[in-house]
């Protein structure tokens, strides 16, 4: 349906436009001269100041993988990461356990597991999507690079990243 | 016509409908859209009822004392329901039979069932294989809890056993459905399976001095509704739900069993069979399914070769047809596994270069009485049907080493075989002027050819093949070539080319349509119209027992 | 051998230095400094801080540090140069190669070439401070202004893509339309100077006050101040018509981001996409620079003598030359800071306001303009 918005009736000096083009002038004008003055509070200096200690708990910096308390590598290798990340930047080659491992229960874990850094977004659809609660977004921010190779975080980057994160899953605890 | 079945009328969620005599009522719901869960039925196995997934709620109608049905006010007979749910894969449709569904009692006892099959499950979907395609996530799902009630401890059982060399087990997630042990028994004649254990400890187990290694093992995989039973050669390999899953049909015999392959950026994973009655059922042989792995293999040819250096398609081909040219007389020894396209592009290049005498390499093997015929060569009938062959194959590979041994036949062209398999030595090879072959994989004959050309193996092309029953079948491209192989059909119309015979073939449709035009038995066909399940085309009562 | 020494030369030397000073020794660093200007100016009105990193790089040669001279990021227009030159210099495959690589050279030369009859100065060495004095002068520089539609249309044509091809569609109507208005606005100066030679209407100027601030030669008059409700109406109209021809915002219709990606240059990259750039600041250099002459009095000091072809060779001449000089570009500034300060403050037009802006109000406007100061020449002695 047709819905019509009625225009205000304006006056001679607004419809004249330069009244209303002279004080918008005036507000950019003051802006500047409050800039100039130093009155106005201006963004982080980032290099110099960083706000690392600022960062709250829910943070999504660089996607990590983490252990658990027995330092056994979360990640079953399950590829659902792979699956849902958005910009694929995750690669993961699945292998088996060996049977002599303590962990043997759990028979899977990543051969290699790459995550391209260049390609990711943090937008932490692979954390939520993770049911071993193996991959985490944590702090790191700055990832930098020499080359596109440099931006791709193999598994031993990952882990070193992502460090021990106890508790939550008893699911492969066997008595539990 | 054959006899008629009668129909007979049967109310599905208060709706009558119509199904022939012998139907199960799980089908007929199934064909009125109402599908029921189940674990234990499949179709092409006998019924033991042991899942009670499929449980509804069922009756008959009520009878007047003189055994009459009572009609309610829309005419239709009224029902009297059984108090208690039915197992519908045991039962078949009678007259005037009401069934419901999704009755709150019928969800109730597929949440009671789903709750009871879950109690001992080690709920380990991030690392097992049937995630994805495995009815117990599914159902869960549709008719399950979100929660579970159970608080004791679950019953462990034995995993990551090998029950075969294929296939591994694992016990805690198996829902003792029992598929396998009635496909060993029933289909593969190899009664290996059972339970062992009772109640809430009952598993899977061979007999004790058996182990589960029947050719057609890997078929109880596929049934296994669960992550039981699992491909050694699989396992982990990669998620099912990243493979791309395309229709062809299998290469390694006569039969042409229809399956999917599955792959993932370039690489096959597995093959799996399709289901087709006319063919294969819905099986295949293990030896079949997990012979792939050669389209990746280290001798596989990667780039056109002319006195063994390698050089670019173009040169390789001119330089071909050159020496083919220049060589006197030539003999063309093609394959029974090259596809009808490309057998017909042969027999057109044959004509184009003179070539006088030409067959293909027979393979027989001894047949298994299941789906592996004597005919190990997947085309023979389409070798036949498109003059590559004699009525019987290999009969004049004699004349040709003849012919060759005595410097009568000074060149051959030999498109996909291995000649030393066809009875040439070394010496014989040496013999010969030219040589100009195409192979997947490198061979005598390509060492010793002047030019070898790499081919697309059968994952990586498109055509059709004619197998002993005469039915014609396609084959489906799931992967590129590697390295710089080409579609063998390509490769053959750039041979047509440079021979100096005019075409105008740029895709396989274009072959299939000029192969139409010549061969009669083609007539009036194309690729699309043959189907995922083929067609027949030769009137042949061959069986594969024969 | 005769005709050797019939031939100038000291005019054409001293014409290629006047050149060279003018463009390469100010209008091109200006262009550079505007864009710098542009960023730094836009990031205070909206409270950010802009471009203050980029130092001269002399940690290149063994400094410790880039040298920062007082506001940061003054080495941000040779960064952005080096990189213009350094990138790629891509053509993409389905694009008219010829009018492709032209379109650039024909959006900078225009620009340029309107600078030659502007006097940016007095006598200085013994020169007058104008390349070419012309007699036509303003309309030379109407006439090659308008040449610059073209570099545009061609670049959009020649990319043969949509959003480049809208943009120079909407870029040659604006233009046209525009160069109206900008042309009859300053028929009532040149009413009132009388004469087509800029030189002349500097002369005028320094004579009878600047147009625009008629008291600068130290008296009044009522004629002058009659006068000055035309020139100022004369002044707006023109400099709004500058807005859009030199397709600065609000009337940065063809190439505007929120409809058209980049508009005429999307597909141009590098350095040819930078000519564009400074084709377009030098394009507003020009543009202000006739303002400057035009309105403003040119080079104009009030009040300091002024230099005469002998004094421009003595010291204090030299220094009074180069003051003048200063003066011009002085003048040109303001006029670009102005013209940055409005695109920061300004939204875009629609195109349809555009078009009627320039033919129902700006052109009638003009022309009845013409009309009011032929009355009050005609009139008032």
């Amino acid at each position: 349906m047709a819905y019509t918005v009625r225009r205000p009736n304006l006056t001679f000096w607004e419809k004249l436009y330069l009244p209303n083009i002279v004080a918008g002038l005036a507000i950019t004008f003051n802006h500047l001269k409050k800039m100039l003055k130093g009155e106005t509070k201006v963004v982080m200096q980032y290099p110099e100041e960083k706000w690392d200690a600022q960062l709250p708990e829910y943070y999504r910096g660089a996607p990590t993988l983490v252990t658990d308390e027995h330092g056994r590598e979360r990640c079953v290798s399950c590829q659902l990461c792979e699956f849902i990340c958005p910009p694929r930047a995750i690669k993961i080659t699945p292998g088996s356990l060996p049977t002599d491992s303590k962990f043997a229960k759990v028979e899977k874990a990543p051969q290699a597991f790459d995550i391209d850094m260049s390609r990711c977004i943090y937008c932490g659809l692979c954390e939520e999507v993770c049911p071993e609660q193996a991959i985490y977004l944590r702090k790191d921010y700055a990832v930098t690079g020499e080359s596109r190779a440099d931006m791709v975080h193999h598994k031993a980057k990952l882990y070193e990243l992502g460090g021990s994160m106890p508790g939550l899953v008893h699911k492969w605890n066997p008595d539990k | 016509m054959s006899t008629e079945v009668p129909l007979l009328n049967v109310q599905i969620d208060g709706v009558w409908l119509q199904f022939p005599k012998g139907t199960k009522v799980i089908d007929a719901c199934q064909q009125a859209g109402k599908f029921i869960p189940r674990y234990c039925y499949h179709p092409k196995l006998s019924i033991p009822g042991n899942c009670r997934m499929c449980l509804i709620e069922m009756g008959m109608p009520k009878m007047t004392p003189d055994r009459k049905p009572v009609l309610g006010p829309d005419g239709k007979p009224e029902i009297g329901w059984i108090p208690r749910p039915q197992i519908s894969c045991a039962q078949d449709v009678a007259e005037g039979m009401g069934v419901r569904t999704d009755s709150p009692m019928v969800k109730e006892c597929r949440q009671g069932v789903m709750e009871f099959l879950l109690i001992n499950h080690p709920l380990d979907c991030p690392i097992c294989d049937q995630a994805g395609e495995c009815r117990l996530q599914e159902f869960s799902v549709e008719y399950g809890n979100a929660h579970s009630r159970f608080l004791e401890r679950k019953v462990k059982k034995p995993k990551n056993v090998e029950l075969g060399p294929r296939v591994t087990l694992d016990a805690e997630r198996c829902v003792l459905c029992s598929r396998c042990i009635r496909f060993m028994k029933e289909v593969a004649n190899d009664d290996v399976l059972g339970f062992v254990d009772r109640g809430g400890f009952s598993t899977i187990a061979c007999h004790p001095d058996k182990t589960l290694e029947s050719n057609y093992s890997l078929n109880t995989v596929d049934i296994c509704p669960v992550g039981a039973l699992t491909s050694t050669d699989f396992r982990f390999k990669m998620r099912v739900w990243f493979l791309k899953e395309t229709k062809s049909i299998d290469v390694n015999d006569g039969l042409g069993c229809n399956i999917l392959i599955g792959s993932r950026e370039g690489q096959i994973y597995r093959i799996t069979p399709r289901e087709n009655n006319d063919v294969n059922g819905n099986w295949i042989p293990d030896s079949h399914r997990l012979n792939f792995k050669y389209l990746r293999a280290e001798e596989r040819l990667l780039q056109p070769t002319v006195e063994g250096k390698q050089t670019s398609w173009s040169d390789a081909v001119s330089a071909a047809v050159t020496k083919l040219k220049s060589a006197g007389k030539l003999a063309l020894v093609a394959s029974a596994r090259l596809t009808n396209e490309e057998l017909y592009l042969a027999k057109r290049l044959a004509t184009a270069l003179n070539v006088t005498i030409q067959d293909v390499l027979p393979r027989t093997g001894e047949p298994d009485g299941i789906l592996i015929p004597a005919d190990r060569n997947p085309n023979t009938s389409g070798a036949r049907l498109l003059g590559a062959t004699g009525e019987t194959p290999g009969a004049r590979l004699k004349d040709i080493l003849a012919g060759v041994r005595n410097g009568s036949i000074t060149g051959i062209l030999c498109l996909g075989e291995d000649l030393l398999d066809c009875g040439f030595t070394h010496d014989d090879l040496a013999k010969l002027k030219v040589i100009v072959v195409t192979s997947i994989l490198a061979n005598p004959t390509t060492a010793a050819a002047h030019v070898a050309l790499p081919g697309a193996g059968f994952a990586e092309k498109r055509g059709s093949m004619i197998n002993i029953r005469g039915r014609l079948q396609r084959l489906n491209k799931a992967v590129e070539p590697l390295g710089e192989a080409r579609d063998d059909w390509e490769i053959l119309t750039d041979l047509l080319a440079a021979a100096g015979c005019v075409h105008s073939l740029h895709s396989i449709e274009d072959v299939f349509r000029a192969m139409s035009q010549d061969v009669p038995e083609f007539a009036g066909l194309n690729l699309g119209k043959i189907g995922d399940l083929g067609l027949q085309l030769l009137n042949k009562p061959e069986t594969v027992t024969a | 051998m005769d005709f050797l020494n019939d031939i100038p030369w000291m005019l054409i030397a001293a014409s290629i230095a006047k050149t060279l000073f003018l463009i390469f020794g100010v209008v091109l660093p200006i262009v550079s400094y505007t864009v710098y200007a542009e960023r730094r100016v836009s990031a205070l009105i909206q409270d950010r801080l802009g471009p203050n990193r980029t130092g001269f790089p002399i940690s290149l040669f063994g400094f410790e540090k880039d040298l920062q001279l007082f506001l940061g990021g003054l080495g941000q227009p040779i960064a952005d140069a080096v990189k213009f030159l350094l990138k790629e210099e891509f053509t993409p495959a389905h694009v008219n190669k010829f009018y492709f690589w032209l379109a650039p050279v024909l959006a900078m030369v225009p620009a340029l070439s309107t600078l030659a009859v502007l006097p940016f100065g007095n006598y200085l060495f013994g020169q007058k401070m104008v390349v070419a004095d012309v007699n036509v002068g303003i309309l030379y520089v109407f006439a090659i202004a308008s040449i610059g539609v073209y570099g545009i249309v061609l670049a959009g044509w020649s990319s043969n893509s949509k959003y480049p091809f809208l943009g120079s569609i909407r870029a040659s109507s604006q233009m046209i339309s525009y160069e109206l208005s900008l042309g009859l606005s300053a028929v009532p100066v040149l009413l009132i100077i009388g004469n087509l030679n800029l030189s002349q209407a500097i002369q005028y100027q320094i004579e009878n006050g600047w147009l625009l601030l008629p008291f600068t030669d130290g008296n009044l008059t009522l004629r002058e101040l009659l006068l000055w409700i035309p020139v100022l109406i004369s002044f707006i109209i023109f400099t709004i018509s500058m807005f859009a021809e030199t397709n600065r915002l609000p009337f940065d219709l063809p190439e505007s981001e929120t409809e058209l990606v980049a508009g005429y240059h999307t597909e141009y990259s590098a350095m040819k996409f930078a000519l564009f750039f400074l084709g377009e600041y030098a394009a507003m250099i020009a543009g202000s620079s006739v303002i400057v002459v035009l309105f403003l009095g040119g080079w104009h000091i009030p009040f300091l003598p002024i230099n005469t072809l002998e004094s421009s060779t003595t010291p204090a001449g030299i220094a009074l030359g180069f003051l003048h000089i200063t003066a011009f570009f002085a003048k040109v500034v303001g006029i670009l800071l102005f013209f940055i300060w409005v695109r920061w403050t300004l939204p875009r037009f629609r195109f349809d306001q555009l078009m009627k802006l320039g033919w129902l109000y700006l052109f009638e406007i003009a022309l009845v303009n013409i009309f009011i100061t032929a009355a009050i020449l005609a009139l008032v002695k």
